[in-house]
């Protein structure tokens, strides 16, 4: 009898096996299959039993409510909302605020955060100490104190409406601060054509210069040129078609001001402490990403006659990002799960109106926190996703 | 996050405890040894910790009753103070055995929480709390007004359907706790703090200058307030439903913590029927014979209770009104012992 060579496995159980890990040969593959077994198996006598206790007590389960009339108002909307919406509606309504918060947030949370880590960074003393001591400050203190200081103490401090202060039409007050709203006219149309007209030049005006810069040598300052075109060409625009917008200024009605568009104290006092608070992390995560640049960088940078500034810009913070970013997400994260702490000060965000309100009037505890924490997960996850891309981008741009 | 942990309470305790559902609370409850009620998070006369943490009110001596039924003890009960938005869920879960807890009788949380509603003991209505510097004099007056409402609460929906009703324009800024609520009416975020009339005269006890504010004549809604508790238990439900009948007929049979000694040697038979010196009607409940003396020996009756909690004799100085006895001009009615 010859014994040939042993044909090797299929190519597609191979990598199944190896795809599911842990030991090998098929004895470690029918533990596997156990495993994911059991688990389904406990799945499901969860669920089962919940649905039969529930059914017992007759606690009404599952999504219909989300039909019903919601029959409560909220102070901030982002589509038209009266009292008479679904639930669905409300829920639309309140992660539309959380996602504003959250967004907003995020924006200004980096800018300090990056300002502060430079500042931090610097060989000014003053300016060093100073965002030293915003960060050891800020960071130390709970999130939840810092929310009501600004929320009570700040905002809560500011005079009532028929005491506002007012500067060019704007009213502050403690009922926030109320702002002259824009209304479309007949000229918007050609002002938004002449705008993208200009900003279309603009990118080709930075491409040809960049050629320029690249093959030549020579370097030509255009930002003065571009935001001459993106100024002037609305302008001559809005000259020849009439103005895009008419302004509704607010007036004081009754108790408070009609007319305009007005920032609520809840979301400035949430918009503040959010950003402040997560920018005092986000500045030590950016300080240690410069940080962890080698030094020599900074010194050929500068030897070659870049400015500061050129070689922060051009040559350290590109290479520090790539330490920087996945501690980054993490801030971003926490920021919008953080935002959930608005439901002590009333800003009516989707914890607030959804799984607090919404919540309480059905007393469908399960089916309306499943929802909330699917969107949290999913908001998370959409963040890292796009965070993930940017860092993948920027891994290619240095070649690494 | 104390919404999430309570939504895995509920779900583990839907989960796995299949017996939750049948359980015979009376049962549970002994063997624990002490009741669990849940409360409010601080609201004076209904249901408040006084300054050596002993909880007192109107809501809370529901349940010290229930404990001296049971236990011939009034404190053999743990408190749990909760927020309007957590109550249901902690009755629904078995965190609790009886929510008392100045909770509106409506018909959705009567069905669909999965729970009922025993009986009223305090009947009340929805104002208006303002500051008596907007010189407003009735709720007509508040168009464009910005009110500072608890999230979780009928008052909630009360307010719109007022409003929307009445043709005004309103800002509502809801907030979870009372305290937080309060704290923004009071800073000046709100002109109008609502609430049911009875909270607002306790709330603006705790006002800086309670002189400075005034509660407007307008009460918009219905708001019975009384006990809950789970669905599937019917034993436990009528326990807590005549511990508040044998208060409020205490009183209207003239029998009060002071007399109750005397009381029970008295030969009127339908005094004899209470006190279980004829008759066993506390064991066919499922307590003992002398269950109505416990009551009432415990907390005194339904009349003493409100006067020492927001009545008369306490600083809420609230007139009996709808919560007088039905044959003294109120509505307070429960139905004969016997």
């Amino acid at each position: 009898m010859t014994t040939g060579p042993r044909k090797p496995p299929p190519q597609f159980v191979f990598r199944l096996k190896r795809a599911l890990g842990g030991r090998s040969g098929w004895s470690g593959l029918a533990l596997q299959v156990l495993f994911a077994a059991v688990l389904i198996w406990i799945a499901y006598e969860i669920v089962a039993n919940a649905r039969a206790n529930l059914e017992t007590q007759r606690i009404i389960s599952g999504f219909g409510f989300l039909r019903n009339n919601a029959g409560f108002d909220v102070s901030q909307s982002l589509v038209p909302y009266t009292g008479s919406d679904s639930y669905a509606w409300v829920f639309l309504v309140g992660l539309l605020n959380t996602i504003l918060v959250s967004v907003i947030g995020i924006f200004f949370a980096t800018v300090i955060g990056f300002i502060v880590a430079l500042g931090r960074l610097s060989p000014n003393w003053l300016v060093s100490r100073i965002a030293g001591g915003y960060v050891e400050l800020i960071r130390n203190l709970p999130l939840l104190f810092q929310l009501l200081f600004w929320y009570l103490a700040v905002l809560g401090a500011l005079p009532g409406p028929r005491q506002s202060i007012a500067v060019f039409g704007s009213y502050l007050s403690n009922r926030g601060l109320v702002i002259p709203r824009l209304i479309p006219e007949a000229g918007l149309a050609p002002v938004v054509v002449a705008l993208v007209a200009a900003i279309v030049v603009a990118f080709g005006l930075r491409y040809f210069t960049r050629r320029l810069l690249f093959e030549k040598g020579r370097a030509i300052t255009i930002w003065p040129y571009v935001i001459g075109l993106l100024i002037g060409l609305p302008l001559i625009a809005a000259l020849m078609f009439g103005a895009p917008f008419s302004l509704e200024v607010p007036v004081l009605k009754g108790f408070n001001f009609s007319g305009g568009t007005r920032v609520i104290p809840e979301l400035v006092a949430l918009l503040v402490a959010l950003s402040t608070y997560t920018a005092a992390f986000i500045a030590e995560i950016v300080r240690a990403g410069i940080l962890s640049v080698h030094r020599g960088q900074m010194e050929a940078g500068l030897s070659l006659g870049l400015s500061r500034g050129s070689v922060l810009r051009l040559i350290v913070v590109p290479q520090a990002l790539r330490v920087i970013l996945p501690p980054l997400t993490n801030q971003y994260l926490n920021l919008t799960k953080n935002s959930s702490l608005a439901v002590s000060i009333g800003y009516p965000d989707l914890f607030s109106v959804f799984a607090g309100t919404a919540l309480s009037q059905t007393g469908q505890a399960i089916e309306i926190l499943a929802m909330t924490m699917g969107v949290y997960l999913l908001l998370s996850l959409v963040t890292s996703a796009v965070m993930s891309f940017y860092g993948w981008r920027l891994g290619r741009s240095l070649g690494a | 996050m104390k919404r999430v942990s309570l939504f895995f309470t509920l779900a583990v305790a839907a989960g796995f405890a299949s017996q939750a559902a049948t359980a015979e609370t009376l049962k549970t409850v002994k063997d624990r040894g002490q009741l669990s009620c849940g409360v409010s998070t601080g609201l004076p006369g209904f249901s408040n910790p006084d300054d050596k943490g002993n909880w007192t009110g109107l809501d809370v001596d529901i349940c010290r009753a229930l404990a001296a039924a049971i236990f011939n003890d009034p404190s053999k009960i743990k408190f749990v103070p909760l927020s309007a938005k957590d109550r249901f869920t902690a009755l629904q879960s078995g965190e609790i055995d009886v929510l008392s807890r100045n909770t509106t009788w409506t018909l959705s949380r009567d069905t669909s929480l999965g729970a009922n509603f025993t009986g009223v003991t305090y009947y009340d209505g929805q104002g208006f709390l303002v500051k008596k510097s907007l010189k407003v004099n009735s709720a007509l007056e508040l168009n464009s007004a910005s009110v500072c409402v608890q999230t979780g609460t009928t008052t909630e929906q009360n307010l719109a359907d007022y409003f929307k009703g009445n043709n005004m324009k309103y800002e509502v800024i809801a907030f979870a706790g009372q305290d937080e609520t309060v704290k923004a009416y009071e800073s000046g975020r709100c002109d109008v703090f609502t609430s049911d009339v009875s909270q607002l005269y306790a709330e603006r006890l705790k006002l800086a200058n309670p002189a400075d504010h005034v509660v407007l004549p307008e009460v918009i809604s219905k708001e019975p307030l009384g006990p809950m508790v789970r669905h599937g238990d019917d034993q436990w439900f009528d326990i807590v439903k005549w511990v508040l009948f044998a208060m409020v007929d205490a009183e209207e049979m003239g029998v009060t913590q002071a007399n109750v000694d005397e009381m029970a040697k008295s030969d009127k038979p339908d005094l004899k029927r209470a006190f279980g010196t004829d008759g066993n009607l506390g064991e066919q409940l499922g307590l003992t014979k002398d269950w109505f003396y416990r009551i009432i020996k415990a907390v005194g009756n339904y009349g003493e209770s409100f006067d020492r909690n927001v009545g008369t004799g306490s600083k809420l100085q609230i007139a009996r009104g709808l919560n007088q006895l039905w044959n003294k001009g109120g509505i307070q009615y429960a139905p004969p012992i016997r």
